[in-house]
């Protein structure tokens, strides 16, 4: 290895180490948004889910048709125009969904009995 | 002189009435609690009173000079409440009922009925709510005249609105020359029952103890028919603290039970051939079952149809282990329903309609054009104009006024009678698809339960299985509101027992929760039934003063906060407002969360007495605090556990 090759590799894990810490930042804002926005209210605080809206992880829409649905819900779900919510702070809401670890799979839960058992 | 001797003879005789009363006491017994032990007839005086006025015969008159009086109205109100066989009475205590309540304490023993000692009015009237779901039988309620009756109104409306049978006595001075100035005034009222009028099904304020006896018993069967609900009886304070006249002239009607209206024969065999020919039929049930016996035989008639049942939970109709509860899929069949079968179904229309909460609140139907629908009903038979507990009006193809339950048995004979070989057939084949949807469903659920599983504030998900897994094995009722858990408990528990589930409020009025489930707990006192109440945060601060009564009674309940430091359904909506208007979308928050500071609900609760911990938002130090909890209870004792936890 060349040392001009050597440099760009280094300088390729620095812009991908500033990358990763820019994604933490935006899923950081998001977290943020999405409790202070109220979108926790009907979707939980990890987007899980309940009565009152459908678990928005895993299997987040892409962004761009999150951001349409958020825009122009189809049916009850209160509309979030770019005056309340911009679409910055939209994507970075997307960023902390899709940063969140995955929950663990119901047959590994003891208190998750199968029916019957 | 004539006046001075009798007066002399009446204080003697009166002294050995009193000893021949403590005589039959055994030694470290009162005087009360031997009382108690004496048997009251149905119609008859008391052998109490029997005695007392034999051997005491005091003249009225012989009283007013002394300034006694010996056989006074109430206790002959205590014999009709005891000939009603009112286990309970829910006491806020207050003068205008002191007359009564010294009665039921000294002339009756405390004993059936038993005061329970409530702090607020609000609290006694939802004592009685949630004691009659789980018993089958109501309680009274005794409530101050003016302003008692006021605080109760809020539960005696739940109660209404959940067609809950109650006794209400409320105190008044119908006599405006007997009423002290001032208070007595303020606590009067010339019609008293005005205030609740258009929410109880029966009200009198007797003039007389004979018109007290016969109301107070025509109140009790009226309540207790087809569609049940709260009746008042004014206890006027004159009737309860002047002397009875003449005790033996005096009769209590006997206790009768009405038999309840069952569906009329050519009515229930058309709904019949309607089902039996159906091929997509649904059954919708919402208060359908009264009794264990109601839940089997929905589930005879579900059968005998191979149909899906949808419960909406007003009781527990429905075990959720049945392959043809299919609740969480309503949408669907309601959608590709031929007939839809209600069952004393609240709200007919938004079975087969919705609203949107949109601007201009646009509604669409759900059910196909030629669905028809079979709608049995008590409801039928009573209605009252001005709350709107009627709910918007869907005409039924077939509406039947009868109780459900009392029907049943004649609707399943008629089904089998229309039930040919080819329809046999037919039915038969919804078995394997009905068994594969239910299973689908739960494994659905399991699935969403698992969301969230680790996250804090806990899931509400996580925080139903933590309880399931240390009460399924044990004897155990769910006596609260399962929609604010998501319905994670039907969705996930077994529920196959009537007494597993009391239902919702009924009103949607705030500060059902925690009166009615100590209520449940009550009748759940002493049969081995464990009573688990999931208690939401600004439910639990409307009243939460019930904790003491449960400290003071040793009532076991098992309260599981479900603290979500919010009046939650409220920020919904507040969001909803400000996002249609495009205004501060952080404004939601302004009057609907319960913060700065947080309420220790553990501190509450241990200053009234009752055992507690908290707050829990670590979802793995749950398991262990519920254990400790429920450890409590099994001793015969209240206790809460706060949780703080996800919003719904
Ligand atoms: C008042 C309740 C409520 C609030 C607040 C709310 N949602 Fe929703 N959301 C719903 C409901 C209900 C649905 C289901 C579809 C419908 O009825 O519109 C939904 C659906 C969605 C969907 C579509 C999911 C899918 O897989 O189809 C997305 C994305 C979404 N919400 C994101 C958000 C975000 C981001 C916020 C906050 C800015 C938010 N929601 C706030 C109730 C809500």
């Amino acid at each position: 290895m060349n040392f001009l090759q050597k440099t760009s590799s280094v300088l390729l894990l620095l812009i991908g180490a500033a990358a990763t810490a820019a994604q933490a930042d935006e899923a950081k804002q998001g977290h943020e948004l999405f409790l202070k926005r109220g979108c926790y209210l009907c979707h939980g605080t990890v987007g899980q889910g309940g009565i009152a809206g459908p678990h928005l992880v895993p299997d987040t829409l892409p962004v761009d048709a999150f951001s349409a649905y958020v825009r122009t819900p189809a049916r009850e779900m209160p509309p979030f125009s770019e005056k309340i919510l911009s679409g910055a702070e939209l994507h970075a809401i997307h960023a902390y969904l899709i940063s969140l670890p995955k929950s663990p799979a119901a047959d590994s839960i003891k208190l998750l009995p199968k029916p019957g058992k | 002189m004539e006046t001075n001797n009798s007066g002399r003879r009446g204080f003697l005789k009166g002294a050995l009435a009193a000893s021949a009363a403590t005589m039959v006491a055994a030694p470290g017994e009162s005087a009360a609690q031997a009382a108690a032990k004496v048997p009251a007839s149905a119609s008859g005086p008391s052998s109490r009173t029997v005695a007392a006025e034999t051997m005491g015969s005091h003249s009225a008159h012989d009283d007013e000079l002394t300034g006694h009086v010996h056989n006074p109205g109430s206790d002959f109100m205590v014999d009709v409440f005891k000939a009603a066989k009112i286990d309970y009475v829910a006491v806020m205590t207050a003068s205008s009922n002191r007359g009564l309540q010294e009665s039921i304490v000294n002339y009756g023993g405390n004993k059936a009925p038993e005061m329970i000692v409530c702090c607020h009015e609000e609290a006694a009237a939802g004592f009685a709510h949630g004691y009659a779901k789980m018993a089958g039988k109501p309680m009274a309620c005794m409530v101050h005249a003016n302003v008692g009756l006021q605080h109760a109104s809020m539960a005696i409306y739940n109660a209404w609105c959940d067609r809950v049978p109650m006794m209400v006595i409320a105190g008044n001075t119908a006599d405006a020359t007997k009423r002290r100035p001032g208070v007595e005034w303020m606590h009067t009222a010339v019609d008293q029952a005005v205030m609740v009028r258009d929410f109880v099904k029966f009200d009198d304020a007797p003039a007389s103890l004979q018109h007290y006896a016969e109301s107070f018993m025509r109140a009790r069967s009226i309540a207790t028919t087809p569609p049940m609900e709260p009746v008042l009886i004014v206890a006027d304070g004159e009737l309860q603290e002047s002397p009875i006249e003449d005790r033996q002239a005096l009769r209590i009607p006997k206790r009768v039970d009405v038999s309840p209206p069952e569906g009329d024969a050519r009515a229930v065999a058309q709904a019949a051939e309607m089902l039996a020919g159906a091929k997509n039929p649904v059954i919708v049930v919402d208060r359908a079952a009264r009794s264990q016996e109601g839940v089997e035989l929905l589930v005879k008639l579900a059968e005998a149809l191979n149909a899906p049942v949808i419960d909406l939970h007003a009781r527990m109709n429905f075990p959720t282990t049945h392959y043809l509860n299919q609740s969480s899929l309503r949408r669907k069949y309601i959608g590709a329903a031929d007939v839809i079968l209600a069952l004393e179904v609240d709200d007919l229309w938004a079975v087969a309609n919705t609203v949107s909460d949109t601007p201009g609140r646009p509604s669409k139907g759900l059910v196909k054009p030629d669905a028809r629908i079979v709608s049995i009903s008590a409801n039928y038979l009573y209605a009252k104009s001005n709350f709107g507990d009627l709910q918007r009006y869907q005409a039924a193809d077939l509406p039947i006024a009868a109780d459900a339950q009392a029907t049943l048995p004649s609707l399943i004979e008629a089904i089998a009678h229309a039930t040919s070989a080819a329809r046999g057939s037919v039915i038969a084949a919804r078995k394997q698809p009905m068994q594969a949807a239910f299973a689908a469903m739960r494994a659905a659920a399991r699935n969403s339960a698992a969301l969230g599983w680790d996250a804090s504030p806990i899931s509400t998900a996580r925080l139903c299985q933590e309880i399931w897994a240390q009460i399924r094995n044990e004897k155990w009722a769910l006596v609260s509101q399962p929609q604010f858990e998501s319905f994670w408990a039907h969705r996930l528990w077994d529920i196959t027992e009537y007494q597993q589930f009391i239902g919702h409020a009924g009103g949607y009025g705030i500060g059902y929760g925690l009166p009615a489930a100590a209520g449940a707990a009550l009748a759940c006192k002493g049969t081995g039934r464990i009573p688990v109440n999931i208690q939401p945060d600004g439910d639990f601060l409307m009243v939460p003063s019930v904790l003491w009564t449960l400290a003071h009674h040793e009532i076991p309940l098992l309260t599981i906060m479900h603290n979500n430091r919010a009046w939650h359904q409220e920020t919904m909506h507040l969001v909803r407002m400000s996002s249609r208007r495009e205004r501060d979308p952080e404004s939601w928050r302004h009057g609907t969360l319960i913060e700065a500071p947080y309420v220790d609900y553990a501190l509450v609760a241990k200053g009234m007495g009752v055992w507690a911990e908290g707050p829990i938002s670590d979802p793995a130090l749950l398991g262990p605090a519920i254990g400790r909890a429920l450890a409590v209870v099994k001793r015969g004792l209240p206790a809460l556990l706060d949780v703080v936890t996800q919003p719904r």
